[in-house]
């Protein structure tokens, strides 16, 4: 079971794709994308040994919500900063130690912390302890570093690794 | 006004690209320069999604995505590049 | 009604793409300006993609989702393509306005 269908998930959203990208829902796109959805991951599976498991899904529901409305917020955010004129910005190199272990649940903080409010995920430290932030208009940045663990980190953790 | 609408998108989406090619020309760096091409990619496809509005035609969809692609690839390419020395290790 | 948030929504993409790229033109050093595109112009194109996919859904029958394709491809694409743009930019140590982070043991500079 596991070598036929190695990435359950991957198979599901990747026929949703399909379906996206023809833009109709009839019964042969339907095939077409569960047969794609179904071959693509077994032919590449080499190249993703690892299984994602999603342990809470309303969590990530939650997630998503946060992150859609951090996005429109970010945006908003960011843009009165660049009316506001470049000589008040108080921009700054944040470091953000990380709990996170697995590659997805990091990738996706990072992802997370460029698309919210003012700071762009600048590097990843050899170890992969270490986040480094750019922010662009910092008043407290342990404040900031709190809120990013709080808000982003802990539920990303609850999702994908379980609470330890 | 759809009609009244449209023409003042075009006009900001079209200045935007005046900016960012401004930002392309003077550089000063490479990673600079990096990014305008980025954003000149991510402008074009706003016009021509505009486009695809305007002219009720929902055949530019596809040029859109493939720009989408072409300049995310290339973004990462030249990135790359810029990190090591070489593109394909 | 839908006109008008058609119309709400096309000047709002458009405003927003404009902001992005003002910001890629003023700001002063390059880690400010990365900001400008990931956030601004990204928001601008979906908020676009949106307007473009009500529109099709409208005028044609049937709804036309494709949109959400490209919303998605760009929001999953702009933060990567910005991470790596910092990360090369670091690499070359640009100017930057702010204290560049400590490049001691946990900060590598240069590569593998």
């Amino acid at each position: 079971m596991r070598r036929l269908l190695p990435h359950p998930l991957l198979t599901v959203t990747l026929a949703i794709l399909w379906l996206l990208l023809v833009n109709q829902l009839s019964a042969g796109h339907v095939v077409l994308g569960a047969l794609l959805g179904w071959l693509i991951p077994f032919a590449t599976s080499d190249f993703w040994p690892e299984q994602i498991r999603i342990r809470h899904p309303l969590a990530l529901l939650r997630y998503l919500a946060v992150f859609l409305y951090d996005i429109v917020r970010g945006s908003f955010q960011v843009a009165a900063l660049i009316l506001r004129g470049p000589t008040r910005l108080r921009p700054a190199f944040i470091q953000v130690p990380l709990v996170l272990r697995t590659d997805l649940a990091i990738s996706l903080l990072a992802n997370t912390i460029s698309l919210t409010p003012g700071t762009v995920s600048a590097w990843l430290s050899e170890d992969r302890r270490t986040l480094i932030v750019h922010t662009l208009d910092t008043g407290d940045a342990a404040a900031l570093v709190t809120e990013i663990k709080q808000r982003y980190e802990a539920p990303l953790k609850q999702i994908f690794e379980g609470s330890e | 006004m759809l009609t009244t609408v449209i023409p003042i998108a075009f006009a900001l989406v079209s200045l935007a690209f005046l900016l960012s090619f401004w930002r392309l020309i003077k550089g000063p760096d490479a990673p600079d320069r990096i990014l305008a091409l980025d954003t000149l990619y991510i402008n074009t496809l706003a016009l021509l999604v505009l486009l695809g509005i305007h002219l009720g035609s929902a055949i530019y969809f596809e040029a859109a995505l493939l720009i989408a692609m072409m300049g995310f690839v290339g973004t990462i390419a030249l990135c790359k590049y810029l990190l090591r020395g070489d593109i394909i290790e | 009604m839908i006109d008008l948030l058609l119309s709400i929504l096309i000047l709002t993409g458009a405003i927003f793409t404009f902001i992005g790229s003002l910001g890629l033109a003023r700001l002063q050093d390059f880690y400010t300006r990365l900001h400008g595109p990931t956030k601004a112009t990204t928001l601008g194109v979906g908020c676009l993609l949106i307007a473009s996919a009500l529109y099709f859904s409208i005028r044609e029958e049937g709804i036309s989702l494709h949109e959400v394709l490209v919303t998605l491809f760009l929001f999953i694409t702009a933060p990567v393509s910005a991470h790596l743009l910092a990360k090369a930019a670091l690499h070359l140590k640009l100017k930057s306005l702010a204290p560049p982070p400590a490049q001691g043991s946990d900060t590598p500079p240069g590569t593998h």
